[in-house]
C-alpha cells in the first residue's frame, strides 16, 4: 500500500512558519498536485515527505508507517527535481541505475528496468550519452527515468517543467500523464502553474501562506471554489471580481453591480442566497467565459448590458475583451466575429447561473 | 512493469519519545561523520603548527642549553646586537621592495598578455610562468652561477659595453640588489597569473563605456581596472608579503647572509644562530620577531578586504 | 587650409587627421609583443643557462670562453650524475617523499574539504577560514621548535626522527594540506546542492556521495591540488636542510647543494646538470598539465 498521509504537519524556520498545520490524505495510485504561489509552502511540504527537511511538528506516514525520522533512502520514494540534478559525469544509463547499483541489484535486473523505462520515455538512443549532450526535455525524461526504475512507493515531482519552454512544457505534461497511466505509482507533484495542476491531477491541493485553501478534483475547484483565493487562482484568464449588493426588488432577489446595472437572480441562485444580509459587503465572481456577447435569444439567467471595450485580444478561436465597470477591469470571452473592437461598444451578457457570491471580508464563497 | 518483491517495512508506528530519541541519533551521525572527516586536518594543524608556534614562545625564554629560564634575556641580548637591527632593517627592505616590484611587474605583464589575441596567450603565459615552476633552490643555483665572481656570464656580456665587472655577491649593496632581483624573478609570475585571471573577469562593457566617455588608457586603468581588482591585489600582496618576508632559500643559497651579514633576513639568521650556532632559544627569539610584523600586515589588509567586501 | 569646409557626401573622402582605431591597435600589439619578448627572455635566461652549462665539460668552463654558447657539447655531466649512486639516492628520496606526501595530503584534504563544504556542523565556518590562516605562520618560524620537538620525541620514545627522510612526511603536509583543502572546498562548493539531494534519495551514504559523485565531478580540482602538493613537496629546501644531514637521507635540493659544492671547488657543469634534473619533474608536469597547474593557483583567488 502506498498511500501518503500528512497529519497536522508544521515546518518552522527560526520564527517563521513555512507550513502551518497541514492535513492531507493521498490514496494509493493517486496523482495529487500541490499548487500555489511562491512561498506558499508547497515545496517545503514535498521536501518533508521526501525527508530532505525535518518535520517540526506533526506526522507523515507512507504506506501506513510513520516516516518522520526515516532517512530518505529508506522511505522508498523517488524525486524529480526542477533542474533535473543529473550526475554530469555519468551516462544516462548510469544516472538511471545509480540508486539500484547502490542497493546492489543484480546486473540483469538493472538492465531490464533501464530498458523498460527508456522505452516508456522514448530515450532508448540516449542511454550512452552524458547529460551535457542532451536537451532540456531529454534531461527531464532521464530524470523521470531515474525515478521510474526505482519502482518506489511514491513519486515526488518538484516543479519539473518550470525550466522548459512553453511548447516543451505541453509535451512533457502529456508524457507525465501517460507514464502515470502506465505505472500508476502514487504521485505528489508540486507546481505554481495552475494549468499543470488542472491537467495532471486526480486531486488538486491549493495552498497559500503555509495552509491548505481547498482540496478537490480539478472540476470541483474550477466550478465550486471555496475561497476567493482559490476562485482567483484557478482558471486562466482569472475570475472577475466585482463588488455588489443583494437587494429585493418586487419580491425577487436582485444583485446590484452598479447604479445602472441590477440583475434578477435566477431561481436556484436566489434560493441559495436568500439568507444573505442585504447590507453585507459582497463580491460577485464571474469567469470570463460567463461574460460573452449578448445573443439574440436570451436564455434564463443570462442578463445583458452595454459596455465600452478598452482592449481586445484576438486569440483566434475566441477574442478576449477587457472593459471597465465601476472602476474594476473585467475580462470576457466573445466569439471572434462578435464585432469586438478596441474602444468600441459591445452588448455583453453575463451568465448568472454560473456566478459565485463571496463575502468580501472573509473571502469565503457562499 | 517489473514487479519488485515487496518487503513489509519493519518500522513500527512510533510514539513521540522514540521520535525524539532517534532524531538525536540522526543528528549525531551527521555531525560525528563530519567531525571525523575534519579530525586529521585539525590534528595536523594543532600539533604541527599551533603547538610549535607557542612552543617557540616558550623556547625563546630559555638559555642556550635550555636548562634555565631567562625570561626576556634572549630578547635583551638581541636588542643590543647591531646585527639584529641590521637583520630587521634588511628583512623589511627586502620584503617591501621585492613585493612592490613583483606586483608592479606582474600587473604590467598581465596587461600585455591580456592585450594580445586569446589564441596566442596560452604559450606566452606558459613561458612566463616558468620561473615559478622551477624549484627556487634549483633556480637560485643558476643565478649563483650567473653571478659567479670569476665566471659571471653577466659580467662577460657587460664587458662588451665597457662596464666593469660587478661583484654581484661580494659587494654589500650589489648583494642586496641581487637577492631582491632573484626574488622578483621568481615571484613576479605568480602575480602575473593572478592578475591575468582577475583582468579577464572585468567585463568588457566597462571598458567600452569608459572609452566612449573619453578615457585614455591610463584613466581606464585607474578608474576601471584597479577598482575591480582591489580584492585580488590585496590578497596577493598579503600572501606575497608573508612568503617573501619569511623567505629562506634564495638568500641562503646566493649569499648565505653575507657579505658580512649584509643580506641576512630573519629566516637565514635564525638558521645561522639556531642550527649552526646550536642556540635554539636564541634562534627562536629571532624567528618570533617575524610574527608581530606579519600579524600587523595581515590585520591591515584583511580588514581592508572585509570592509570592501561589505561595501560591494 | 583656409575657407569653410563643406561636407560634400559625393566627394572622395580624405584621410582622417585624428587617431585611427586600427592603427592604434596594431601599435599597441607591437609594443605588447616587444615587451613580452623582453620579459620572456628575462624569465628564460636562467633555465636556458642551466642547460647550456650542463652540456659543457669542466675544461670548457674553466677556459672561460663565451659562457652563452657551447662549443664542444658533451653529455658527460649527465652520464656521471645519472650513474652516481648518491645522486640517484637523492632522486629516489625526493620521489618517495613527494609521492607519499601527495597521498597523505589528499587523504586529509579531500574528506575535510567535503565536510567543510557540505556538512554544516558547529564551527565549520570558522574552521574553513581558520585553515587558510595557518599560512600566516611560516615554516621559517616553525622549523626551530619542530626540531626541538622531534629531538625530544626521539629521546623519549627511542624512535629516531631527526635525520630520517620519513620525518619529512610528517612536516610537509603542514605546507600542502591547508591550500589543498582550500582549493577543494572551492570546487566542492560549486557543485549544485540538488546533486546531493538526488544522491541522498538514490540511497547514497555520505561516503558514497563523496566518492561516487563529488570526487569525479570535482576531478579538475583534485588534479590541480595534487600537482600543487607535488610541486611544493619536491621544491622544499628548509625543512630537509634542518631535519636531514646524512648523505643517504637527503632529498634532491639539499643533496645537490651540499654534496656537489665541496669546499672551494665548484663543479659547475655537474651542479647545473643536477639543478636541471632536479627541476625536471615539476617542469615536465607543468608542460603537460599547465592548465590544471594554473587552475589550482587561481582557484584560490576566483572562488575564495
Amino acid at each position: 500500500m502506498a498511500d501518503v498521509t500528512l497529519r497536522k504537519v508544521v515546518k518552522r524556520y527560526d520564527d517563521v512558519e513555512a507550513v502551518r498545520g497541514i492535513d492531507l490524505d493521498i490514496a494509493d495510485h493517486e496523482f495529487v498536485v500541490l499548487v500555489g504561489p511562491s512561498g506558499c509552502g508547497k515545496s517545503t511540504t514535498l521536501r518533508m515527505i521526501a525527508g530532505l527537511e525535518d518535520i517540526t511538528d506533526g506526522d507523515i506516514m507512507i504506506g501506513g508507517d510513520v516516516v518522520n525520522d526515516v532517512p530518505p533512502k529508506d522511505r522508498d520514494i523517488a524525486m524529480v527535481f526542477q533542474n533535473y540534478a543529473l550526475y554530469p559525469h555519468m551516462t544516462v544509463a548510469e544516472n538511471m541505475s545509480f540508486g539500484l547499483r547502490l542497493k546492489r541489484y543484480p546486473k540483469a535486473e538493472i538492465k531490464t528496468r533501464i530498458d523498460e523505462a527508456a522505452r516508456m520515455l522514448d530515450i532508448v538512443e540516449l542511454v550512452d550519452r552524458k547529460p551535457k549532450q542532451l536537451s532540456g526535455g531529454q534531461r527531464q525524461r532521464v530524470a523521470m527515468g531515474r525515478a521510474i526504475v526505482r519502482n518506489p512507493k511514491v513519486f515526488l515531482f518538484d516543479e519539473p517543467l518550470s525550466n522548459l519552454d512553453a511548447k516543451l512544457r505541453v509535451q512533457m505534461r502529456i508524457e507525465i500523464k501517460k507514464v502515470h497511466q502506465k505505472v500508476r505509482t502514487t504521485t505528489v507533484y508540486v507546481t505554481h502553474d495552475q494549468v499543470e495542476a488542472m491537467t495532471l491531477a486526480d486531486r488538486v491541493v491549493v495552498m497559500n501562506h503555509g495552509r491548505i485553501e481547498q482540496i478537490g478534483t480539478p472540476n470541483d475547484l474550477y466550478h465550486s471554489p471555496a475561497t476567493r483565493f482559490v476562485a482567483g487562482f484557478i482558471g486562466s484568464p482569472a475570475m472577475n471580481f466585482l463588488p455588489c449588493r443583494l437587494e429585493d426588488v418586487a419580491g425577487k432577489l436582485h444583485i446590484r453591480l452598479s447604479d445602472r446595472i441590477s440583475f434578477q437572480l435566477p431561481p436556484r441562485r436566489a434560493a441559495r442566497y436568500q439568507n444573505v444580509g442585504r447590507t453585507e459587503k459582497l463580491l460577485v465572481g464571474l469567469r470570463p467565459e460567463h461574460i460573452a456577447e449578448a445573443k439574440s435569444h436570451p436564455e434564463p439567467g443570462i442578463e445583458a448590458f452595454d459596455a465600452v471595450l478598452d482592449v481586445t485580444e484576438p486569440m483566434g478561436m475566441e477574442t478576449l475583451i477587457y472593459f471597465t465597470l465601476e472602476g474594476a477591469q473585467l475580462c470576457g470571452r466573445v466569439n471572434p466575429n462578435a464585432g469586438a473592437r478596441d474602444g468600441g461598444p459591445l452588448r455583453l451578457a453575463v451568465d448568472l447561473n454560473n456566478m459565485h457570491l463571496l463575502n468580501e471580508g472573509t473571502g469565503a464563497v457562499i | 512493469m517489473v514487479d519488485v518483491v515487496f518487503q513489509p517495512s519493519t518500522v513500527a508506528r512510533a510514539g513521540s519519545v522514540r521520535k525524539r530519541a532517534s532524531l538525536r541519533t540522526a543528528m549525531k551521525r551527521k555531525s560525528t561523520a563530519a567531525f571525523l572527516m575534519t579530525l586529521p586536518l585539525i590534528l595536523l594543524i594543532a600539533i604541527l603548527v599551533i603547538y610549535p608556534a607557542f612552543y617557540s614562545l616558550h623556547l625563546a625564554t630559555l638559555n642556550k642549553s635550555m636548562q634555565r629560564f631567562v625570561g626576556f634575556g634572549n630578547f635583551e641580548f638581541l636588542f643590543r646586537r647591531e646585527t639584529f637591527w641590521l637583520v630587521v632593517k634588511q628583512s623589511c627592505i627586502f620584503a617591501i621592495t621585492a613585493v612592490v616590484f613583483k606586483a608592479l611587474i606582474g600587473f604590467i605583464v598581465a596587461h600585455f598578455v591580456h592585450n594580445i589575441p586569446v589564441k596566442g596567450q596560452r604559450k606566452w603565459r606558459g613561458m612566463l610562468l616558468v620561473p615559478w615552476v622551477i624549484p627556487p633552490a634549483m633556480s637560485t643555483l643558476a643565478w649563483l652561477w650567473l653571478f659567479d665572481p670569476s665566471y659571471s656570464a653577466f659580467n662577460y656580456t657587460l664587458s662588451f659595453f665597457g662596464v666593469g665587472p660587478i661583484s654581484w655577491t661580494g659587494d654589500p649593496d650589489w648583494a642586496r640588489f641581487s637577492v631582491i632581483l632573484v626574488n622578483i624573478w621568481y615571484g613576479a609570475p605568480f602575480f602575473m597569473i593572478m592578475y591575468l585571471a582577475s583582468l579577464k573577469s572585468v567585463p568588457d562593457q566597462l571598458y567600452e563605456a569608459a572609452a566612449i566617455d573619453g578615457a585614455n588608457w591610463w584613466q581606464r586603468i585607474w578608474y576601471v581596472t584597479l577598482p575591480m581588482m582591489r580584492n585580488i591585489i590585496a590578497i596577493t600582496t598579503l600572501f606575497s608579503l608573508i612568503v617573501t618576508f619569511a623567505n629562506f632559500d634564495i638568500v641562503r643559497i646566493l649569499t648565505s647572509g653575507g657579505p658580512l651579514d649584509h643580506t641576512h633576513i630573519f629566516a637565514t639568521w635564525a638558521f645561522r644562530v639556531g642550527i649552526e650556532g646550536s642556540d635554539i632559544p636564541l634562534g627562536a627569539s629571532v624567528s618570533l620577531f617575524m610574527f608581530p610584523i606579519l600579524a600587523v600586515a595581515a590585520i591591515f589588509i584583511l580588514r581592508d578586504i572585509t570592509k570592501r567586501g561589505n561595501e560591494a | 587650409m583656409t575657407g569653410t569646409m563643406v561636407i560634400d557626401k559625393a566627394a572622395p573622402t580624405r584621410k582622417v587627421k585624428y587617431g585611427s582605431i586600427s592603427r592604434d591597435r596594431t601599435w599597441a600589439l607591437r609594443w605588447s609583443y616587444f615587451f613580452l619578448t623582453l620579459f620572456v627572455i628575462f624569465s628564460l635566461v636562467p633555465p636556458l643557462y642551466m642547460l647550456i652549462t650542463s652540456l659543457k665539460s669542466s675544461a670548457e668552463i674553466s677556459a672561460a670562453t663565451n659562457p652563452w654558447w657551447v662549443f664542444h657539447p658533451t653529455l658527460s655531466n649527465y652520464i656521471e650524475l645519472l650513474t652516481s649512486n648518491q645522486f640517484l639516492t637523492f632522486f629516489r628520496n625526493s620521489a618517495l617523499v613527494s609521492i607519499f606526501v601527495v597521498t597523505i595530503t589528499m587523504l586529509i584534504s579531500v574528506p575535510a574539504a567535503f565536510a567543510l563544504a557540505r556538512m554544516r556542523f558547529w564551527g565549520s565556518a570558522t574552521l574553513a577560514t581558520g585553515v587558510f590562516l595557518t599560512y600566516l605562520i611560516p615554516d621559517t618560524l616553525l622549523f626551530l621548535p619542530l626540531f626541538k620537538m622531534f629531538a625530544a620525541f626521539g629521546d623519549l620514545t627511542g624512535i629516531q626522527l631527526i635525520n630520517r627522510w620519513y620525518v619529512l612526511l610528517i612536516v610537509y603536509p603542514t605546507l600542502t594540506v591547508p591550500f589543498c583543502t582550500w582549493i577543494m572546498i572551492g570546487y566542492f562548493a560549486s557543485i549544485p546542492k540538488e546533486l546531493d539531494e538526488a544522491a541522498i534519495i538514490d540511497g547514497a551514504s555520505w561516503f558514497q556521495t563523496l566518492t561516487r559523485i563529488f570526487i569525479p565531478v570535482a576531478l579538475p580540482g583534485l588534479i590541480a591540488a595534487t600537482i600543487f602538493a607535488f610541486t611544493v613537496s619536491w621544491a622544499q629546501f628548509l625543512y630537509p636542510l634542518v631535519f636531514t644531514t646524512s648523505t643517504d637521507q637527503l632529498v634532491l635540493p639539499v643533496g645537490i647543494i651540499t654534496s656537489l659544492i665541496k669546499g672551494d671547488v665548484f663543479n659547475w657543469g655537474q651542479i647545473m646538470t643536477g639543478a636541471l634534473l632536479g627541476a625536471a619533474p615539476p617542469l615536465i608536469i607543468y608542460a603537460f598539465l599547465m592548465d590544471y597547474y594554473i587552475a589550482g593557483l587561481t582557484a584560490g583567488a576566483t572562488k575564495g
